[in-house]
């Protein structure tokens, strides 16, 4: 190469790090230092270009006439190995001269595909030019993505939001009530965005006197009025699920003082004991409550917490009826699984 | 105030300090919730009770917590997003200084609603830089503190020995003198222009 074509070279280098130069009969005489990065298992230098690019776009070229005929033109170009990475090319055909008479400069860009480009070939902000706004956009590519996905976490959490009305009014056919179902669904999305709750297991007291002594139909309308009740001490966005026969679980979405869940738990416990009317007869019933609260947790773990308010329910009944218990460690101690 | 802002304060004292504190803490002022949505917007005076409330349950000065935020911003695993997005903006640490002008633009250009102070460097001669952090229309944050922290941790994610010292406020900006002993002191963190961050 005469001392013009190292100048021309240099220039490229720095302007075009992705171009390639080739020589009368479509070789590759020199490549780019982010081509020569990116092909650094097998050099370009003496290829020849076809050999390596496909050219999708005109079609039908074949050699270096055909190819020179695209000076100026948009090439669409795909590597013909491995990742077969799809490439665009400009093509500028030099004039007729001694070394590189006849031959071409072909400047290259990963266009769409750059995201997966960069990556494939841990290119670097060095190996795209100064001018080149790639790595801006490589940022701004990575900065929507994250503003995408917080945006999209705050929809999870609001259609949650939405879901959990509809799921209070799905399910069970008796008392309106979530079910086994919806419990988990909504316990689900708690842990995915991260909400504190209160979990409450609540099992009514008596319940089965009134089935035996008045019947399933005194039971069925006993079960509809608690549940009511407990419905109306509760807000929109809580979640009442029938769990069994007269069991219950309660989530007090955002509640995490404990003084708060206490009163709850009073006031739920109250509404339960007032007589309910069946057929002129007074049936009475109470209901006993173990609680747990999420933000007492380092990872709360919905198992674990039901498993807990279970826990704190039997110590709940232990007390006698009416009772509501918050879980706490040491009543492993005295749990049932400890064979006391 | 953007949420980001509230949500930085948040994870930074769940992360550090502990979910209970958080609790504890954010209950005490009665806000009618305990945790801020990145995404959204909020009343400017919420940041400044919350900061104040934080402040004061972890006996901290405001400014040092304001510079312990920015640090946790960066070196945070869990917030590798914010890290990988400022190391877009320069190939070294000092390219990365002379961004810092950009700075707020780069950041609406991400969330359109997000504003932040401008930010102005001057080049100094011996590796002498001083940053001028606007303060803000219509709140009294400042963010120099929580820039000292960014820099502190950038320049350790870069691997650039760096002297910082917080200069006061001037005008209508903070100043925050840099004093760069060696570019390449140590290996920097790797930085992957094409290993995607995992956003939390």
């Amino acid at each position: 190469m005469s001392v013009s074509d190292d100048a021309l070279c240099g220039l490229l280098d720095m302007l075009c790090p992705m171009h390639v130069v080739l020589d009368a009969g479509g070789r590759v005489v020199h490549a780019g230092p982010t081509l020569r990065n990116v092909f650094a298992q097998q050099p370009l230098s003496g290829r020849r270009f076809l050999e390596v690019f496909e050219l999708r776009r005109p079609r039908g070229i074949v050699d270096m006439a055909g190819l020179r005929a695209c000076h100026g033109t948009r090439l669409k170009l795909r590597h013909r190995e491995r990742p077969r990475i799809g490439l665009n090319g400009a093509l500028f055909a030099l004039p007729d001269a001694p070394d590189l008479g006849s031959g071409a400069v072909v400047n290259l860009s990963f266009g769409i595909s750059v995201v997966e480009a960069v990556r494939d070939f841990n290119l670097t902000g060095k190996d795209f030019a100064v001018t080149d706004p790639t790595t801006e956009m490589l940022y701004l590519i990575e900065a929507k993505s994250a503003a995408m996905e917080a945006s999209r976490k705050l929809n999870l959490r609001l259609q949650g939001a939405r879901r959990a009305a509809e799921e209070q009014a799905l399910t069970d056919t008796l008392t309106g009530l979530g079910n086994r179902r919806a419990l988990d669904r909504v316990l689900d999305r708690l842990m995915q965005s991260e909400q504190d709750f209160a979990l409450m297991h609540l099992d009514l007291d008596f319940f089965k006197q009134v089935n035996d002594t008045l019947g399933h139909v005194a039971g069925d309308h006993v079960l509809q009025v608690a549940a009511q009740r407990m419905l109306s001490v509760l807000r929109a966005e809580d979640l009442i699920v029938r769990v069994g026969g007269d069991e219950f679980v309660l989530i007090l979405v955002g509640l995490t003082a404990r003084s708060r869940l206490d009163e709850t738990a009073q006031r739920l416990i109250a509404r339960l004991q007032e007589p309910i009317d069946h057929g002129g007869q007074d049936c009475r019933i109470s209901g006993s409550i173990g609680a747990t609260l999420s933000c007492g947790y380092e990872t709360p773990d919905p198992a674990q917490m039901l498993a807990d308010a279970d826990l704190a329910l039997y110590a709940a009944k232990a007390r006698g009826r009416g009772c509501h218990v918050l879980y706490e460690p040491r009543l492993c101690d005295s749990g049932p699984g400890q064979g006391t | 105030m953007h949420g980001l802002v509230n949500r930085a304060i948040e994870r930074f004292v769940r992360d550090t300090y502990g979910r209970e504190v958080w609790i504890d803490t954010i209950r005490r002022l009665d806000l009618g919730y305990t945790e801020f949505e990145a995404m959204l917007l909020y009343e400017p005076q919420v940041t400044g009770r919350v900061l104040a409330a934080v402040a004061a349950r972890l006996e901290r000065g405001r400014d040092d917590l304001l510079e312990d935020i920015g640090t946790y911003l960066v070196s945070n695993p869990q917030s590798d997003a914010l890290r990988r997005l400022l190391r877009f903006s320069g190939v070294d640490f000092v390219d990365f200084l002379h961004s810092l002008d950009d700075l707020p633009e780069r950041a609406r250009l991400a969330v359109t609603d997000l504003d932040l102070p401008s930010l102005e460097l001057t080049d100094h001669d011996d590796g002498w830089y001083c940053l001028h952090v606007g303060l803000p229309d219509g709140h009294d944050l400042r963010f120099g503190p929580v820039m000292m922290g960014v820099l502190r941790a950038m320049a350790d994610d870069y691997g650039a020995l760096v002297l910082m010292e917080y200069r006061g406020i001037a005008e209508s900006h903070e100043m925050i003198g840099i004093h760069l002993l060696e570019e390449a002191f140590a290996h920097g963190r790797a930085f992957d222009l094409g290993a995607r961050g995992h956003p939390s």
